[in-house]
């Protein structure tokens, strides 16, 4: 069953207070959140005698070994027993009761008691996936194995997930191409668009059915002023400002271009968030679309500098690093952080760069699916995913890679 | 009563009347677009330090930030390569002399409202002097066009082929600085040169032939519909920037009541 646009909210009604499932976890089970934060169904598989494990652990529960690892394993699995939890004494599911739990077995091993999917029964296949809760712990779900088309409006996946689907988006930069294509993403989602435009005394493209509003993310009062107008009334913030320019350190000569580099990228992100966050937080369980997300597109090479790029790096490593003060801060709220991260992109900056490039029309679909399946991070693109791989391999290799030229 | 004596009471009893010719420093106003290859004069920013808050109970303040070049500003001769030379080129060391002079104040308004690329020629200055007298020496010439009363788009009027704004042609340069030795010329617009000034032979003859002569160029002013054609006295000093090129600054006009 679809749900329905939100209503009018009552102006004079409470807003009422976000909660959040329980947060503790073992050192062992943050893995579990690491591995959904990229949409990754991983369990920590044994080294010695490759038994699965379930729930996370420090040492293998058949032969003793401390060598766990992370895996991808098969996600398949059945139900073998399903119930409707209809009271709770934790204040987060009081309030959503009655919620469904249940037992499955896994093909890869372990049973596991999982959140279940309204369309999900004892004796029925289901695949499991790893999901955030709203406290942004990495927890188990199992979905109906045939994957329904309604499959993202069951309760579990609303709690799980930031659909844009009737909810209110600012893209914080409208001007450049990412943003018109984040924009227009978002529109064909169903979502409500308003983009920001710097410089509105300069022509820019306008992006059909998005409205418009000044936003200089350079410019402290214009975004304090885009947050007093309509910052109570919007559920997603994607922050698509960038300044690409190649460079590094020697040759450039001077820190102008490092300068907006870092004030559009680290300094226009922490504004942008000083501004909107704290009414995002507050109004993480406002009505059946409550505000949900932050988006960030950033520069793959936040993780391992390019030195072609290396003033941009910097500043996407900044940011990269900011981005995990604000998923600290926005919790209470039950607000998740998401970074897109992108390769070159296939625009005026990258004229000279060979393919692969990515397209912008490819970060805004990627970013409606990174909300829709509720994952933190996400690759877009060949170069952005072949980095991702070789930075979890490993960074340092990597940071040397890098040096070479290979992007 | 001395001289200054009494234009202190003409002050005072509003006989001569001091008029702002400064446009508001402000983060949205416009400031001049080159290819983005190019460095870009950075706009004006301000940050608040504190407002009667934990930050600073007591006081309210900013910190602000911008370019040389951004708002109503001054430029000085070494602004442009054809004035990088001249001995006190530089705002700190033009003599402070320079900062308060005459003004003859060319009213195009007409024309420019109905032709954005109007180009003040040789011609036009002299059917003003035919007018008003021949352009004094060592005095400012300023360029009424009424752009001032414009804002945003309409202000930078920005189209596919670049900004469309009024401005000199080169022979009227030439004259004002060779044949009339005046000490500067100032604008509405964002420049002192056209916004096709990049067309003209040498391009942006404002800059290249006022500053190839050590004058001075004033820019973003406002409020010149209030000055006579002659008889206003300016004061422009710009902030004293240790070999800056330019700056932001307050400029005033005296004119007789």
């Amino acid at each position: 069953m679809s749900i329905p646009p939100p209503t009018r909210k009552n102006p004079l009604a409470r807003t009422r207070q976000p909660l959040l499932p329980p947060v503790p976890r073992s050192r062992a089970a943050l893995g579990l959140g690491a591995a959904a934060s990229w949409g990754r169904f991983a369990l920590q598989v044994c080294a010695s005698c490759e038994h699965v494990q379930y729930p996370p652990r420090e040492v293998c529960g058949a032969c003793l070994s401390g060598a766990l690892v992370w895996r991808d394993v098969p996600s398949g699995g059945t139900v073998i027993a399903a119930t409707n939890v209809r009271i709770s004494a934790d204040p987060y599911f009081r309030e959503r009761t009655p919620w469904r739990i249940g037992t499955v077995t896994m093909d890869a091993g372990p049973a596991v008691i999982a959140h279940l999917h309204d369309g999900v029964a004892a004796g029925d296949r289901a695949r499991l996936v790893l999901r955030l809760d709203k406290a942004g712990q990495g927890v188990m779900l199992a979905l109906p194995e045939d994957g329904r088309g309604d499959e993202r409006d069951g309760k579990a996946m609303r709690e799980m997930t930031a659909d844009p689907r009737d909810r209110r988006v600012l893209v914080s930069d409208g001007r450049n191409p990412v943003g018109q294509a984040v924009a227009r993403a978002l529109i064909e989602a169903g979502a409500r668009v308003v983009v920001g435009i710097a410089d509105l005394w300069r022509p820019f493209t306008p992006v059909a059915g998005a409205e418009v509003f000044e936003l200089d993310v350079t410019d402290t009062d214009s975004v304090r002023r885009a947050a007093a107008e309509f910052g109570g009334r919007i559920e997603i913030v994607v922050n698509t400002a960038m300044h690409i320019r190649p460079g590094g350190i020697i040759g450039r000569g001077d820190v102008i271009t490092a300068r907006d580099e870092m004030e559009i990228t680290y300094f226009g992100f922490m504004r942008l968030a000083q501004a909107f966050g704290p009414a995002l937080r507050f109004r993480g369980a406002d009505g059946t679309h409550p505000a949900c997300a932050w988006v960030n597109v950033l520069s793959v090479f936040g993780l391992a500098g390019s030195p072609a790029w290396g003033g941009l790096s910097a500043a996407h490593a900044a940011a990269l690093s900011l981005a995990q003060t604000l998923r600290a801060e926005l919790r209470p709220g039950g607000i998740r952080v998401v970074n897109a991260l992108v390769g070159p992109l296939d625009d005026e900056w990258h004229q000279s760069v060979p393919p692969p490039k990515v397209a912008p029309a490819a970060i805004g679909a990627a970013v409606v699916r990174a909300l829709r399946e509720g994952v933190e991070q996400v690759a877009v693109g060949d170069v952005a995913q072949d980095i991702v791989a070789r930075w979890r391999d490993d960074p340092e290799v990597l940071a040397r890679e890098m040096m070479e030229g290979m992007a | 009563m001395s001289n200054l004596t009494g234009l202190a009471a003409d002050l005072a009893s509003g006989r001569v009347e001091v008029v702002d010719l400064t446009q508001s420093l402000a983060p949205e106003f416009p400031t001049i677009v080159l290819p983005p290859e190019f460095g870009q004069c950075a706009p004006f920013r301000l940050e608040e330090v504190s407002r009667y808050d934990a930050r600073g109970p007591a006081w309210y303040w900013n910190n602000f930030s911008c370019g040389e070049h951004t708002g109503t500003h001054f430029d000085a001769p070494i602004h442009w390569i054809s004035g990088k030379d001249f001995p006190n080129n530089t705002v700190d060391t033009i003599p402070a002399e320079k900062f308060i002079a005459p003004a003859a104040v060319i009213d195009c308004s007409r024309q420019t409202a109905e032709n954005p690329d109007f180009v003040l020629t040789r011609a036009v200055l002299e059917a003003w002097e035919a007018e008003h007298g021949r352009i004094p020496s060592a005095s400012w010439v300023l360029l009424r066009t009424d752009w001032s009363k414009r804002s945003g788009a309409e202000y930078a009027n920005i189209r596919e082929d670049g900004a469309h704004t009024p401005g000199p042609d080169p022979e009227a340069v030439r004259f004002l600085v060779e044949e009339r030795d005046v000490l500067g010329f100032g604008t509405e617009t964002i420049g002192t040169d056209a916004g096709q000034a990049h067309h003209f032979t040498p391009p942006y003859p404002a800059h290249f032939y006022m500053h190839g002569k050590g004058r001075y160029g004033l820019q973003c002013l406002t409020n010149l519909d209030r000055l006579p054609p002659t008889g206003a006295v300016i004061v422009s000093a710009p902030l004293k920037i240790r070999g800056g090129s330019g700056s932001p600054l307050r400029v005033l006009a005296l004119i007789e009541r």
